[in-house]
């Protein structure tokens, strides 16, 4: 790591920093163009609330000021390392996101991997047969979770495996009330993770076989594969040790751009089988108006994507030598 | 050169035909039976237009041609003794890379972009050699020398694409060399690279056949580089040897109206606008889907007969005439 990838690093960070600043912004103003407050959810719910105590409310926190002062309040506090206060759930935002993060965390990762390995290996193994009956089995099977929605996916798995042959547990992070040791813990936690990491992958598991099924054909046809083999090597080796690694470059962009929609997708997942996650967090807080915790989600979500996309990059540079670092 | 005898041949071809899928019914005969050898130590030129089945001829000897599309027919083809042509797939993996290797025509696509040359050079030299890493990197740094690349050590941790052309087909070379091969297929290695680097490739395969006594199948449309690095030359017209002899008698004696088209066609020294004009043979090469039934060439002939019409002529030994060739009304002593 030279002078030129700290250089490349600290663009990348001042370019974040804007993409940041643009994301608060935009959500900010966003769900104020939503009618009604926080404060006319909670005088709806009990329904006794009088027009003076609502005042004093929107006084307190802050929501008698014009969206502007709000706004720039937000973002002082923010500045601060302060996401603001949930009111629903009387904690500050920070430790709420950060305390739902892990299990989402697990689950995206958990996903990306499966999704990765899955669909790069069904497509190389699918362009190895082009036009052959492997390959047009693996291709139907592909479309078939391609076209299947995430929810339709969980609910059918949580039935066939959960309901029917009780195979896995049906939702949740950790079985409750057990005592576990540590290798139990990570086992039970993995148990509960099957099912939502392939009903979150299946979609992207198709997705990643159709993208490294054509990236592969395409290599396969260049020129040094055909040295390859001139060489002497195997196909099993020309295909892992000269293929593969070009093959693989659309599909680690393709992970760079789809996180974000994981994130999307989590928060469906998490709902379904009711994972403690951000997601499920976010899904709450929209229900309930919790503006400073939709907000709060939002930003560390934006955050990590970006975070990500930035380790993405840097893979793609130690992947392909042809992609110079620079401005 | 004395014509080979055939015992002492290194690779022998009879017959080989490389057929093309048209379609599931029709199959064109790209390459048409030829036969041809290659001594120990001796350079062979396969000569030729685009499209004359010269380079399907050296894939099909590497068995590295596109089985899904194309197939390939022989009597024998035989190398160092031993029957290629039957061998299965996995013993022609044996043979490839260690007694017959392969240049190819654009060294920047033929090399792999995301590996390093040291990687590329190691992988060809563990392959065929029971090697540990260490020694192996120690035999790159010597297969680098070999091939004149200066300062070898700094550019093991190379890519391609950071490599000159003429570096780069150099280190195509040297990944040939890996397997210490007995004969080299070199397709067009020249072609992609500019005049005076494509003469410094020419040198180092000239110098590196002679050092390693190794036997070359050396594929061009460019006669220059016949005449300065092969010994015999093979003249291939529409997927069919229509002339073959040592390069200086085919130089200064063809027989066949081609051969001596084309070394007509050749540009003569000094550049002159006003000077005489560059001779070309008229027409096009046929498509081997619809050649004449006669000789392939009739039609562009000027020495064409009506018996041209009947069937191929085959490649023959005139007395008196010091090259092969295949024509009924070959030139006879033309002056050089």
């Amino acid at each position: 790591m030279d002078r030129q990838f700290w250089t490349y690093l600290g663009w990348r960070v001042l370019q974040s920093l804007v993409i940041i600043a643009i994301v608060i912004v935009g959500s900010f103003l966003l769900l104020h163009l939503v009618p009604g407050d926080m404060v006319d959810v909670l005088g709806g719910q009990r329904g006794d609330m009088d027009a003076e105590l609502m005042a004093t409310l929107r006084e307190r926190y802050g929501l008698d000021q014009p969206v502007l002062v709000q706004l720039l309040n937000y973002v002082g506090s923010v500045l601060q390392g302060d996401l603001g206060y949930s009111y629903r759930n009387a904690t500050d935002v920070l430790s709420l996101v950060l305390q739902r993060l892990p299990a989402t965390i697990l689950l995206v990762v958990c996903s990306v991997i499966t999704a990765v390995f899955f669909g790069t290996m069904a497509g190389v193994i699918a362009a190895r047969h082009a036009h052959r009956p492997i390959d047009v089995i693996i291709s139907m099977i592909v479309l078939v979770f391609y076209a299947t929605p995430i929810f339709l996916t969980g609910l059918g798995l949580v039935i066939v495996f959960s309901v029917k042959l009780k195979l896995l547990p049906i939702g949740g992070l950790i079985t409750p009330g057990v005592d576990f040791s540590f290798l139990e813990l990570v086992g039970d936690v993995a148990l509960h993770l099957i099912l939502p990491v392939f009903s979150l992958s299946l979609f992207y598991i198709a997705i990643y076989a159709r993208l490294a099924r054509a990236s592969m054909l395409q290599v396969l046809d260049q020129d040094y594969i055909r040295t390859a083999y001139a060489k002497g090597l195997s196909t099993y080796n020309v295909i892992i040790g000269h293929a593969l690694r070009n093959a693989l470059l659309p599909v680690v962009t393709m992970v760079g751009l789809q996180i974000a929609e994981l994130f999307g997708g989590a928060v469906l997942t998490e709902t379904i089988f009711s994972l403690p996650g951000v997601g499920r967090l976010a899904y709450d807080a929209v229900f309930e108006r919790d503006y400073p915790l939709i907000l709060g989600v939002l930003l560390v979500c934006a955050f990590i994507i970006i975070v990500v996309n930035l380790i993405i990059d840097i893979i793609y540079t130690l992947l392909d030598p042809r992609v110079e670092i620079s401005r | 050169m004395q014509e080979q005898e055939q015992g002492a041949a290194l690779l022998d071809v009879r017959k080989l035909s490389v057929l093309i899928k048209q379609s599931s019914r029709q199959k064109v005969r790209a390459v048409d039976a030829v036969s041809f050898s290659v001594g120990v130590g001796e350079t062979l030129a396969l000569v030729g237009e685009s499209g004359a089945g010269k380079s399907l001829t050296a894939m099909a000897i590497m068995r590295l041609h596109k089985a899904q599309s194309m197939g390939v027919e022989a009597d024998s083809i035989r190398l160092d003794g031993q029957e290629l042509s039957t061998l299965s797939d996995r013993e022609i993996r044996k043979i490839r890379g260690s007694t017959m290797a392969m240049i190819f025509q654009d060294p920047l696509s033929s090399l792999n972009p995301v590996l390093t040359v040291e990687r590329q050079l190691v992988e060809a030299i563990r392959l065929h050699n029971d090697m540990s890493a260490a020694a192996a990197r120690q035999r790159a740094l010597e297969l680098l020398d070999m091939v004149r690349i200066p300062a070898a050590k700094s550019r093991l941790g190379e890519y391609s694409h950071r490599l000159s052309g003429g570096m780069r087909q150099r280190v195509m070379i040297a990944m040939a060399l890996a397997g210490n091969p007995k004969l080299i297929l070199a397709d067009e290695p020249t072609t992609a690279l500019d005049v005076t680097i494509s003469a410094q490739i020419l040198d180092l395969l000239r110098e590196l056949q002679t050092e390693l006594g190794v036997g070359m199948l050396f594929i061009t449309h460019d006669l220059h580089a016949v005449r300065s690095i092969a010994h015999r030359v093979a003249v291939m017209y529409s997927g069919r040897i229509v002339e073959t002899g040592n390069v200086e008698d085919v130089f200064s004696r063809p027989h066949h109206p081609y051969t001596e088209g084309l070394l007509a066609a050749r540009p003569h020294g000094s550049f002159s606008l006003d000077g005489h004009k560059l001779r070309e043979i008229p027409g096009t090469v046929p498509s081997p889907a619809d050649r004449p039934a006669g000789c392939a060439f009739g039609p562009r002939c000027n020495r064409s007969q009506p018996d041209c019409e009947s069937q191929p002529p085959s490649l023959r030994n005139e007395t008196g005439a010091r090259t092969s060739f295949a024509c009924y009304h070959p030139l006879k002593e033309v002056p050089a």
